[in-house]
């Protein structure tokens, strides 16, 4: 909230002492403790609040890994044998970092299709997505880069098909490439500037999310209604009920993290890594992380030319448009309703995308051959068309639902809708 | 003249734009140096030409090499293979160049183009990453009997011409010449 709401007032003579100095405390009571939820968060809301634990979770099994680590072709990845076999306790700490890597990708996925459900890219809160979509980017960039670390036969193979991307630029393209690699395939110059990049990224993340999370605090969360909060029945104070709100949800996120952790810690990886990086031989099957596969299904979709654009570079055109496509959505809903609870099509047509996104993660699975490669193409079809097509002209046609005057008013409906139904149930019975 | 004539060239103006001016010209200059050091260095670029010894090689035979970091393919084909190929007529060919770096950039991709030439048509030199995203493609497999890439599906013929799926250009033939009749020089 903006400053001059705040009503903090230092209980102590230190705490004066301070507040005149440093406002911290201020800050810290402001953002976190007093400041005004609405009332109606569900779970789906939770998951802010678990990527933070994520992030600092990652920062942290990374900084003691690179304690273990030698990032040059030579030794890496026997390093990471050690890590798994030598250093104590840095089995649990890699598959900790592996693992966590797929549970930030779990929980930014819940956080960003939560986003595209209620409306929470629509004004003002444009700026809020796009800071989130730029983490998200950097996010990928970090994961792939980690990814190349251990060193293993997909490390190697998925940095090159990845890098080759580039050379799908007319003119420059090679350059680039060149320049990425530091050399003309991937080797120990590219390892080396990997390693310091996926040294470095997630603590841009870190200043990102203190943006996303300003902008956050000035504008408000959504909630499930989409109605603005108006008055001061409909919010509660952070503390306690959104923090242990949150609290729970991350101990249950936690609890299935542990579960892969302990039970099945190569669950989401490809064993294919355990073979040491071989530059003369491309594995069988080529597959880049789970959390990469409905891009890398749009990006072999395009096997065709499209006038001067060759499949190539339609292909990289394609998955980074599709990519690009989130940046934009705030000004592609033209819908004046935010919440997708009082748009039954709009409704519809998101769980469509949810399935067709899944599906198209399965089809980046499968070889790119005989009717995956059509089924890959109608997935990609449908993806760009919810967000070019759909987005647009529905908000033009759709009929809402009535939205109640504000989030109380929602909640209390609810409520005695609730009641009357037992009331009738208990008369009935 | 007052001192506020917004006019007039002040001896500041100059100070501004002097100081703007050397701060941007310092600021690129001192990029440079942090783009330039990602460039392939030195010990990568001194690419020392390697030497192949190719008299074990019998046709249907090939032989992978390693130049640059990367794989060159070496292969003694076979009569048909070398037929198949010439059969093919250049209509039908995703990429009509010869990708040949030994002959005009221009030059048709004829089987002959290709290969190493009239009296060694025998012989396919290229340089093994997939012109789509950089895998090695796997040798005699594919629709065309030639290479199959197993990344996103692109399938070479027998002289290493793309036929079907997502690569744009038939596989790199690099800098090479015969030395001696056993004795190839890569690069």
């Amino acid at each position: 909230m903006s400053a001059g709401h705040s009503t903090y007032t230092p209980k102590s003579g230190f705490g004066r002492w301070m507040d005149a100095r440093l406002p911290l405390p201020r800050l810290v009571y402001d953002s976190f403790v007093a400041y005004p939820v609405p009332r109606n968060l569900n779970y789906a809301y939770t998951f802010g609040g678990i990527l933070s634990i994520m992030l600092v979770a990652q920062i942290l099994t990374g900084i003691v890994l690179a304690m273990h680590y030698a990032a040059s072709t030579e030794v890496a990845f026997n390093s990471v044998e050690k890590i798994m076999r030598d250093v104590n306790s840095g089995w649990l700490l890699r598959y900790l970092h592996s693992n966590g890597a797929s549970m930030f990708f779990v929980a930014v996925y819940v956080h960003i299709f939560r986003g595209l459900y209620y409306g929470s890219y629509k004004a003002p809160r444009e700026l809020l997505w796009i800071l989130g979509c730029i983490i998200y980017l950097l996010m990928m960039a970090t994961a792939f880069m980690g990814y190349v670390l251990p060193w293993g036969q997909m490390s190697f193979w998925g940095a090159t098909v990845i890098t080759g991307f580039f050379t799908a630029i007319p003119l420059v393209g090679e350059w680039i490439q060149q320049l990425l690699l530091g050399g003309f395939a991937v080797d120990n110059p590219t390892l080396n500037r990997f390693f310091s990049l996926h040294y470095l990224l997630p603590f841009m993340i870190a200043g990102v999310v203190v943006l996303h999370v300003w902008a956050l605090h000035v504008v408000g969360q959504t909630n499930p209604t989409g109605i603005e909060v108006k008055q001061k029945t409909d919010t509660v104070a952070f503390t306690p009920y959104a923090t242990v709100k949150d609290a729970f949800a991350m101990v249950v996120f936690l609890a299935v993290f542990a579960y892969f952790v302990f039970y099945i810690p190569n669950f989401l990886g490809h064993p294919d890594n355990y073979i040491e990086a071989d530059a003369l031989k491309t594995p069988a099957h080529i597959v880049p992380e789970w959390y990469f596969l409905p891009f890398y299904a749009i990006l072999r979709a395009i096997t065709f030319n499209i006038g001067p654009i060759d499949s190539k570079l339609g292909g990289v055109l394609a998955m980074f448009g599709a990519i690009a496509v989130l940046f934009v959505v705030p000004w592609l809903d033209t819908s004046k309703v935010r919440s997708a609870v009082y748009r039954p099509w709009f409704k519809l047509f998101f769980w469509l995308f949810v399935l067709n996104a899944i599906f198209l993660g399965w089809l980046g699975s499968r070889p790119a051959e005989g009717t995956y490669v059509a089924m890959a193409q109608a997935a990609t079809l449908y993806y760009f068309v919810f967000f070019l097509v759909i987005m647009p002209v529905l908000g033009l046609i759709e009929t809402p639902r009535k939205l109640p005057n504000s989030i109380t008013e929602a909640v209390l409906e609810k409520k005695s809708s609730v009641a009357a139904a037992t009331a009738t149930d208990q008369a009935k019975g | 003249m007052s001192a506020t004539d917004s006019t007039e060239h002040t001896r500041r103006d100059f100070l501004y734009v002097a100081t703007g001016v050397a701060g941007a010209v310092g600021a690129a200059g001192v990029a440079w140096p942090f783009i330039d050091q990602m460039r392939p260095d030195a010990s990568t670029r001194a690419l020392a030409s390697i030497q192949v010894d190719v008299s074990g090689v019998e046709p249907g035979m090939s032989l992978t090499v390693k130049w640059r970091g990367r794989p060159v393919f070496v292969r003694n084909r076979t009569e048909k293979e070398i037929e198949e190929a010439k059969a093919v007529p250049l209509e039908d060919l995703k990429d009509p160049v010869a990708r040949n770096a030994n002959i005009p950039a221009d030059a048709p991709a004829t089987d002959t183009d290709r290969s190493a030439g009239e009296g060694k048509e025998n012989w396919l030199v290229m340089v093994g990453v997939c012109t789509h995203l950089g895998c090695v493609p796997l040798g005699q497999a594919g629709d065309f009997g030639g290479w199959f890439c197993p990344c996103h599906g692109s399938h070479y013929d027998t002289a290493g011409r793309i036929r079907k799926g997502p690569a744009p250009e038939n596989l790199a033939v690099p800098t090479f010449a015969f030395t001696s009749d056993t004795v190839i020089e890569i690069g």
